[in-house]
């Protein structure tokens, strides 16, 4: 059984992790084979969503995690340590709202305030209170392209990698708020307790 | 409708009362043994008590106002009252005074975490003996109390809040913003942060990775050994620690460079108390040389609290990793 335990997120991180974790050495033949199962002692991997991941990291149910930068900004009072830059996954947080005239611009100026859904409540809050404009955040669980064509908001907050299904739900980009990329974190009693462990797969990191 | 209790607030029942009293009397006999008088202090104190540590992270939550309109907070911490009490009870008695106490403590929290509003603190305080020799008394009875406590398999993360500080003013970075960036991110243990902050310094090759590589730096005092000049100074202190300590108390401690703060008020020493049984420090402490002099009694003082129900959690789940 492997020392350390490393939660992987399934989704768009999911190939690109793999394929690092078998450039570090790890075994994840079975991860790859067996799409239903979770836990893989042997190769010490969980698999998990990727906003899950700095819950079982901070909990120390894992000792080392891999998850979008976007996560960790959303989930930015986790008490983790982040390790390094894993460079891949690179995706931008966007405000985005319907072509033509911005109606998120205009509801600011005439109502005083705007209606942005998001996934991403803590982020888009920031933004918003950081440049100093009100707005009101109605946060959705998926597609959230389909607030503004719908009028349920003027605007959305989101993640966009080439900018393709903004463009094809007739969206564009106003504002960048943040870039992100795949990040390696660790819970921070695991960090000293298993220093050599952990130092040692950062070595192979910087070699790979 | 069920009656609630506010989130972060917990009822004891007998089973788990009897554990957690059987756990604490073990750690008292330690306490009392070393020279630490148990004391207690109100669990309201006046606000301007607290507010005269203004670097203090841990601020109280609570405040109520009294019938006379002042205004009365609930203890964030033991060390501040303690504080208090030396600089009024114990104006005159010559140093060291060393006082250790069982109390609760209040602070606030965010929605679905876990975490405590209330929750139970047992601790020491050494006033008057500065490092090494205090923080070395100190690192010994926190190791005594938790062989007492029953835990098997703790380390102490040692770490030093002047270290860093100290390798910052030789490599000439002065600027206090860029400072406190570079340190919130180290406290934050965001290593991505920290490189590029220390990439915006615009330092020479050797000087930025020094600075990048210091706090990766944690392990047995093989550490402390064969240190290039700078880092050799920074580190003075606890190589000064190490070496008053009795083997199976040395045995016990990590020597971590990245460790370099908690509370806002430590100023030296900054210890973690870690288990593998459990994702989170149980424990922490360090050296205050600031703190008693705002009270109008300036003296080095060092203490260390252990969240008790933490300490349960880990005994626990050691026990559980045996049976397994």
């Amino acid at each position: 059984m492997s020392e350390l335990r490393i939660a992987v997120p399934r989704g768009a991180l999911f190939g690109q992790t793999l394929d690092l974790l078998d450039r570090l050495g790890l075994d994840t033949s079975e991860v790859r084979s067996n799409d239903r199962k979770l836990l893989f002692d042997h190769a010490g991997i969980i698999t998990m969503r990727p906003s899950d991941v700095p819950t079982y990291v901070e909990a120390g149910a894992a000792d080392l995690g891999i998850t979008g930068k976007d996560v960790l900004l959303e989930q930015s009072e986790r008490d983790l340590y982040e390790l390094a830059d894993l460079g891949y996954g690179a995706c931008t947080m966007v405000l985005a709202t319907v072509a033509g005239e911005d109606p998120a611009a205009e509801a600011l100026r005439r109502l005083g305030v705007m209606r942005i859904a998001t996934k991403y409540p803590r982020i888009a809050t920031r933004h918003f209170l950081e440049t100093g404009r009100q707005a009101e955040i109605v946060e959705v669980k998926g597609s959230v392209e389909l607030a503004p064509l719908t009028g349920l908001a003027e605007g959305i907050v989101d993640l966009t990698a080439s900018g393709t299904t903004l463009r094809e739900n007739g969206l564009v980009v106003r504002e960048e708020i943040a870039r992100s990329t795949a990040r390696l974190i660790a819970n921070p009693v695991s960090h000293k307790l298993k220093a050599r462990a952990i130092d040692a797969l950062l070595e192979r990191l910087d070699a790979v | 409708m069920v009656d609630r209790i506010p989130s972060g607030t917990r009822d004891v029942l007998p089973d788990e009362m009897r554990e957690l009293r059987a756990m604490t009397d073990r750690v008292r006999a330690v306490f009392e043994k070393a020279g630490y008088g148990e004391v207690y202090t109100p669990a309201l104190e006046y606000e301007e008590t607290f507010s005269r540590n203004e670097m203090h992270s841990g601020r109280p939550a609570y405040r109520v106002f009294d019938e006379f309109g002042n205004v009365l907070v609930l203890r964030s911490d033991m060390t501040v009252p303690i504080a208090r009490l030396v600089a009024t009870r114990y104006r005159d008695a010559e140093p060291p005074l060393r006082f250790s106490y069982f109390a609760h403590a209040y602070r606030g929290v965010r929605p679905q975490r876990g975490q405590s509003r209330e929750f139970l603190q047992a601790g020491i305080e050494l006033i008057g003996a500065g490092s090494p020799a205090g923080t070395a008394e100190v690192l010994t009875v926190l190791c005594h109390a938790l062989d007492a406590a029953g835990l098997e398999t703790y380390r102490v993360g040692l770490g030093d809040a002047a270290l860093y500080p100290a390798l910052l003013d030789r490599l000439d970075v002065h600027d206090p913003e860029r400072r406190e960036r570079i340190l919130t991110e180290l406290a934050n243990g965001d290593f991505v942060g920290l490189e590029k902050e220390v990439r915006d310094l615009h330092l020479e090759a050797a000087d930025a990775a020094l600075l990048l590589d210091v706090p990766r730096r944690r392990g047995g005092p093989e550490v402390l050994q064969d240190l290039s000049g700078p880092l050799h100074h920074a580190v003075t202190g606890m190589r000064e620690v190490h070496a008053r300590l009795a083997p199976n108390v040395a045995d016990r401690i990590i020597f971590d460079f990245g460790l370099v703060r908690g509370l806002g008020y430590y100023t030296g020493a900054v210890f973690q108390v870690y288990d593998p049984a459990y994702g989170v420090p149980i424990g922490i402490g360090g050296g205050y040389d600031d703190l008693l002099g705002r009270f109008g009694r300036p003296l080095p003082a060092v203490g260390f609290a252990l969240n008790v129900e933490r300490l349960h959690i880990a005994l626990t789940g050691e026990e559980r990793g045996k049976r397994a």
